[in-house]
């Protein structure tokens, strides 16, 4: 019983990831894609700041009275990976405009369909 | 739990503005999750670019081009044996993973103890999260920033230079 | 027809200087609390974007020129560079900070200080950049 406890935060992020895996698989919708990618890339982010937490540590900022410490090393890189992700976001986006503007919809199928055609 | 919830509504929503809402939701929520677990750097940093720069990039893209998702044609059982199969694999992998919260696991072994007890004595800036980014790892943080310069030129130059593609189009058909 | 709209014009305009304000302080607080470049950076923007939705984009690009945000783009990138370049010159390796001073410490300060700094230019210029591209591609 402990151990699923103990699980649980990697459990949850295996959840989200699997939910991201899908909607960027299943959905045809190009902007509902690139939200699926999002909640994959944040499952990513809790799979590394779960471990990187310790009981009874708080966040890592040396202050008074202040012994045990979270482990910093993981919220640099998520650091670096959320901003990163945004960029693609926006790169995204601004090439789904584009496919939208080229081929008047955003629906996987068709664009490929009218791929085909011209 | 409510992200999981929330990750849910957003695969079965057609609506996109609702999706798009529902994201800001989930961005949220998932500030508080890291707030919980002590990041509080990558908190805010979430909560700021999450819920607010990705639902505005969104909005924006709605904006430009439609607000409803079609209905799917083809069927979904291979996504979703896919997923099935990949979630499986990975719960079955997270047995091994350390129990949360134990300080003897081997990523608190090596490097960041020594960053931890030095960062005082060798930057003098409390933020441990901070002195890493910008000192200990300053190269990292000079590629990162370059990514976001790089990603900013790419919009620019794809968005800002096609107007004529319109006309274009119409006279070729 | 205005009046429906005043109450978001109204309160903007209160907050949108202490959204700065707010985004001034994580960015110098940052080195004591949470916080840094791309927070600061972030909320810088979403300040100015804030301001572009309520009142329009003309208004936005009034106070935020679009010349001089391609421009700061690049700004941010050139200093963190060249506070590499300094650390160069002073006879460490490059992004060395320690060298900047007679005090390795103090050095390291002024070092973070100038890199958090160009960081947070950046940010703050690309994504109000990405924004004037989608807003400004209106049918």
């Amino acid at each position: 019983m402990v151990d699923a406890i103990a699980h649980f935060s990697n459990w949850a992020t295996v959840i989200l990831m699997v939910i991201g895996l899908y909607v960027v698989l299943a959905r045809g919708n190009l902007i509902k894609k690139l939200v699926g990618l999002s909640i994959f890339q944040t499952s990513v982010y809790l799979h590394y700041i779960g471990p990187g937490k310790i009981v009874g540590g708080t966040a890592p900022i040396i202050a008074e009275g202040f012994t045990v410490y979270s482990n910093p090393l993981p919220h640099v890189l998520i650091l670096t990976a959320i901003v990163v992700g945004v960029a693609t976001l926006a790169l995204g986006l601004a090439l789904v405009v584009l496919i939208h503007e080229a081929y008047g919809t955003i629906e996987e199928d068709e664009v490929l369909g009218r791929e085909d055609d011209s | 739990m409510l992200l999981v919830v929330t990750a849910v509504a957003i695969a079965r929503v057609r609506n996109l503005f609702a999706v798009v809402v529902l994201g800001g939701i989930y961005s949220f929520l998932m500030a508080l999750a890291l707030l919980v677990l002590d990041a509080v750097d990558v908190s805010m940093t979430e909560a700021s670019v999450g819920a607010g720069i990705s639902t505005v990039l969104l909005l924006g893209a709605l904006y430009l081009t439609r607000i409803d998702e079609a209905t799917p044609q083809r069927s979904s059982t291979a996504p979703m044996v896919v997923a099935v199969v990949v979630g499986a694999a990975l719960l079955y992998g997270t047995w091994d993973m350390p129990p949360f919260g134990d300080s003897g696991g081997p990523i608190h072994q090596h490097i960041a103890p020594r960053y931890l007890s030095s960062v005082m004595a060798e930057t003098g800036v409390p933020n441990v999260v901070t002195a890493v980014l910008a000192s200990y790892r300053g190269y990292d943080t000079l590629g990162e920033t370059t990514v976001i310069f790089t990603a900013g030129i790419g919009v620019l130059l794809l968005l800002k230079g096609r107007r004529r593609k319109r006309d274009v189009g119409s006279a070729k058909s | 027809m205005m009046h429906r709209e005043t109450i978001p014009r109204v309160v903007t305009k209160l907050l949108f200087p202490y959204i700065l304000l707010f985004a001034l302080y994580v960015q110098f607080h940052g080195e004591l609390g949470p916080g840094g470049g791309f927070q600061a950076g972030v909320i810088v923007a979403a300040a100015i974007i804030l301001y572009g939705i309520i009142f329009g984009l003309q208004a936005a690009h009034r106070i935020a020129p679009p010349r001089l945000v391609e421009i700061m783009i690049s700004l941010g990138v050139l200093i963190y560079g060249v506070v590499g370049v300094f650390g160069l010159l002073f006879g460490g390796n490059y992004l060395d900070y320690f060298v900047l001073d007679p005090d390795p410490v103090n050095g390291q300060e002024r070092g973070i200080f100038w890199v958090e700094a160009g960081v947070l230019v950046t940010v703050s210029s690309t994504m109000v950049a990405i924004y004037y591209a989608f807003a400004g591609r209106g049918r």
